[in-house]
């Protein structure tokens, strides 16, 4: 994946004190705010199977939908672009950059464009990006990247962000966040007014008007859109849906789960560029709809990754995510859905600890709000990377020997009795081990291993029960 | 598929055709056969000896085919399919047939009704693992939503307050939250009290916690202050992996709480 190994990386988590302190904290909010909302519907569970059949109805007809957006937003007055990996969409960006002589760009939040690193591309050219998301501006100015999909400085304290607010743009130390966000709005508006070209992610792109949604509490990506002459909006192929009914149901689930919220504050829903009798707005309007995989994995037994709305409450929910936060993750996408799509779009062997990263809790699972089955997915990139021979000589033949142990009731106890036999001599007498010799050693790094009991049930219960009727089967 | 299955039915009184079909007869005995789990057999016996013990007490003395060894989850969760489907096969040759089987464990029921029909589909078997999919109960929920189950006459030998351990495949995968509840709430000496993150991992997951000890230590961590924070004097689970996991870090940190098996308070089993 990257130098640093996996393991190493969530050792420095775990002993980042301000980290550990962010993310009890961002993640606490996050899931308590969502089970409030997701309460206060009459029934949460019917919300959740509309949504889920709205993006499988979506996904099912996707070549479909697509040809019907881009015929609307063209109708519209819109252009539409395809790109088929990272490297095409920036190239178009760079293009429109070029045709309509641009040199500031604002940006609003996009996950998209962290995917392609769109910044970077642009900077190379000379063109001068700025985030209009708060957090994401937060992020950039420390030059770091998001930890999150919705809450991108969900690593930092507010301690934290306070301290870099004030050394990078001299404001006043505060620990209110109402305070920061003033100020740095204050610095931020300014830039929306010079930017030659607006950059928007896509929440929602309704098919059948050839509309584009994009929700936020700020404000400031309404105004990075509408205030200057260009708008190009990005998105993957999959954010496609088929009708305004389908987002009357997503745009709420999409909040609750999200942010907690029953609706974002500001939910801009955009047809094309300025009309003729209206009186304002970019005088031009680009989508660009990135594949980058995605079709391949529409094709595959992984297809419902792609009916993720991208809301976060899985990261929030995941005790693996709360602990080692999202840079752990290595790529633009993290937490439990990160651990599928990440070794989706670039490859297995490219993150091949993700998938094991996981207890299977199923958390995830219970908390998204299209009830995307990630543990069964985790598990069957599990089953990929067994095949692609991943796992080490040493596990391969582990469970070689465990399954012919385990399928044969006379080794399986003989087993039973040398292990047992051996953990009780460990123990000496005390009832557990504090150390098993590798592989198992990191069991007892954070805990003991109880010696086994012993006669085994199967002898108590042959004691205990001989004569009667049990099964007649030659064990 | 359908005719190579009856090809190989066995002779007719080992087991017969109506079984097959779920039908019970009328009159006749039910077949319930106990899973004990491969840890309920070798590392805690006496958890296998209670849920046998309630089970018995709710008028259902089950089988115990003497064959039986694990559900194949270990190998499953690692990725290792293959492997995970040899055992499982012998499982299907050892439960086949059964009208209930039932396990002291939502980890190992959820293995065999979430998983077992993908595993063997299209397989000479299929038939088989597909009905003992259908058939298989975590105890508590045979106890309450198959028998009807309530009240097992139990009682703590002293005043206990004691917190509930969702253990998730349980918990989530099957559903179970309110059939424990319920059961530990006819336990005289006993109450409930509730734990903030009682459905929370502990950080178990198998293998997890050998190949991301330090996340799973993390999560623990995370559990056994829960734990300690709770007002409770035991803490009851229904998974005796996550029983394991949890001990063992509580032995580790020197607490002197401990977490139990449903099955032991079911059983009147607590000293
Ligand atoms: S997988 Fe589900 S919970 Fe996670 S971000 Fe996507 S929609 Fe939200």
């Amino acid at each position: 994946m990257k130098a640093e190994s996996f393991e190493k990386i969530v050792d420095h988590a775990l002993a980042d004190r301000q980290l550990q302190v962010a993310l009890d904290r961002g993640t606490t909010r996050g899931v308590n705010a969502r089970l409030l909302a997701m309460s206060e519907t009459t029934d949460a569970q019917a919300l959740r199977h509309q949504a889920r059949l709205a993006r499988e109805r979506a996904l099912n007809q996707l070549p479909e939908l697509l040809e019907q957006l881009e015929r609307n937003i063209i109708a519209n007055g819109g252009h539409v672009l395809w790109a088929r990996d990272a490297a095409e969409l920036n190239q178009h960006v760079l293009t429109i950059c070029r045709q309509h002589n641009v040199r500031r760009v604002v940006k609003g939040k996009s996950m998209v464009t962290e995917e392609t690193a769109l910044n970077h591309a642009l900077e190379q050219e000379g063109i001068d990006v700025v985030e209009s998301d708060l957090g994401e501006y937060i992020i950039q100015l420390a030059g770091e990247t998001p930890s999150h999909i919705v809450f991108p400085m969900l690593h930092k304290t507010k301690e934290a962000t306070a301290q870099l607010l004030h050394d990078k743009l001299g404001m006043p130390l505060t620990d209110q966040p109402e305070a920061m966000t003033r100020f740095v709005r204050g610095v931020m508006r300014q830039k929306y007014l010079q930017a030659d070209l607006g950059i928007s992610g896509v929440n929602f792109a309704i098919a059948e008007t050839g509309t584009i949604a994009t929700v936020e509490n700020e404000g400031n990506n309404r105004l990075s859109i509408s205030a200057p002459p260009v708008h190009v909006a990005v998105m993957g192929l999959e954010k496609v849906i088929a009708t305004w009914e389908d987002y009357a149901v997503l745009v709420q689930l999409l909040a609750r789960s999200a942010t907690g919220q029953r609706m974002t504050v500001y939910n801009n829903l955009i047809s094309g560029p300025r009309r003729p009798d209206e009186p304002d707005g970019p005088e031009a309007f680009y989508l660009i709809i990135l594949d980058n995989g995605r079709s391949r994995i529409l094709a595959s037994e992984y297809a419902e990754s792609l009916a993720c709305i991208r809301c976060g409450a899985c990261l929030n929910a995941c005790p693996v995510y709360q602990n080692i936060g999202g840079h752990a993750y290595g790529w633009v996408y993290p937490g439990p859905i990160g651990s599928i799509i990440t070794p989706l779009l670039r490859g297995p062997l490219t993150a091949p600890k993700l998938p094991y990263a996981s207890s299977l809790c199923g958390a995830c699972q219970a908390a998204c709000p299209v009830e995307i089955n990630i543990p069964d997915m985790l598990l069957k990139l599990r089953r990929d990377l067994v095949q692609a021979g991943d796992p080490s000589l040493g596990w391969r033949l582990g469970m070689k020997g465990w399954a012919v142990a385990f399928k044969s009731p006379m080794l399986y106890r003989l087993g039973g009795r040398i292990a047992g036999w051996l953990t009780r001599v460990l123990a000496r007498g005390k009832g557990h081990l504090r150390w098993l010799p590798p592989p198992f050693n990191g069991w007892t790094a954070h805990r003991d291993f109880p010696a086994f009991g012993t006669p085994s049930f199967r002898e108590r219960y042959l004691r205990r029960f001989k004569g009667q009727p049990h099964d007649s089967k030659k064990p | 598929m359908q005719l190579a299955a009856y090809q190989r039915l066995p002779p007719v009184g080992e087991y017969n055709l109506y079984r097959r079909r779920m039908l019970p007869l009328p009159g006749m005995a039910k077949r319930v056969a106990y899973f004990v789990t491969c840890i309920a057999d070798t590392v805690f016996p006496e958890i296998g000896e209670a849920a046998f013990e309630v089970l018995a007490r709710a008028g259902v003395t089950p089988e115990f085919p003497l064959g039986q060894t694990c559900c194949g989850q270990p190998a499953f969760n690692a990725g290792f399919t293959d492997e995970a489907r040899q055992v499982a096969e012998h499982f299907v040759e050892v439960f086949a047939g059964y009208e209930a089987i039932v396990t002291p464990s939502g980890s190992c029921a959820s293995m065999v009704k979430h998983y077992y029909p993908a595993l063997f589909r299209g397989h000479p078997r299929q038939a088989d693992a597909l009905h003992i999919a259908a058939r298989t109960y975590e105890l508590t929920e045979y106890l309450v939503d198959v028998l009807g189950v309530r009240d097992l006459g139990v009682a703590l030998p002293r005043p206990t307050r004691a917190a509930i351990h969702d253990a998730c495949h349980g918990y989530r995968g099957l559903g179970i939250a309110r059939q424990p509840r319920l059961l530990l709430s006819h336990v005289r000496n006993l109450t409930l009290v509730e734990m903030v993150g009682h459905d929370q991992c502990c950080g178990f997951g198998g293998l997890f916690a050998i190949k991301m000890s330090a996340i799973s230590g993390a999560m623990l961590r995370d559990k056994l202050a829960a734990i300690q924070d709770a007002d409770c004097d035991l803490v009851i689970t229904g998974d005796a992996s996550c029983m394991m996991h949890i001990n063992g870090g509580l032995s580790r940190a020197g607490s002197p709480k401990r977490v139990v098996h449903i099955a032991q308070v079911l059983a009147g089993a607590l000293k």
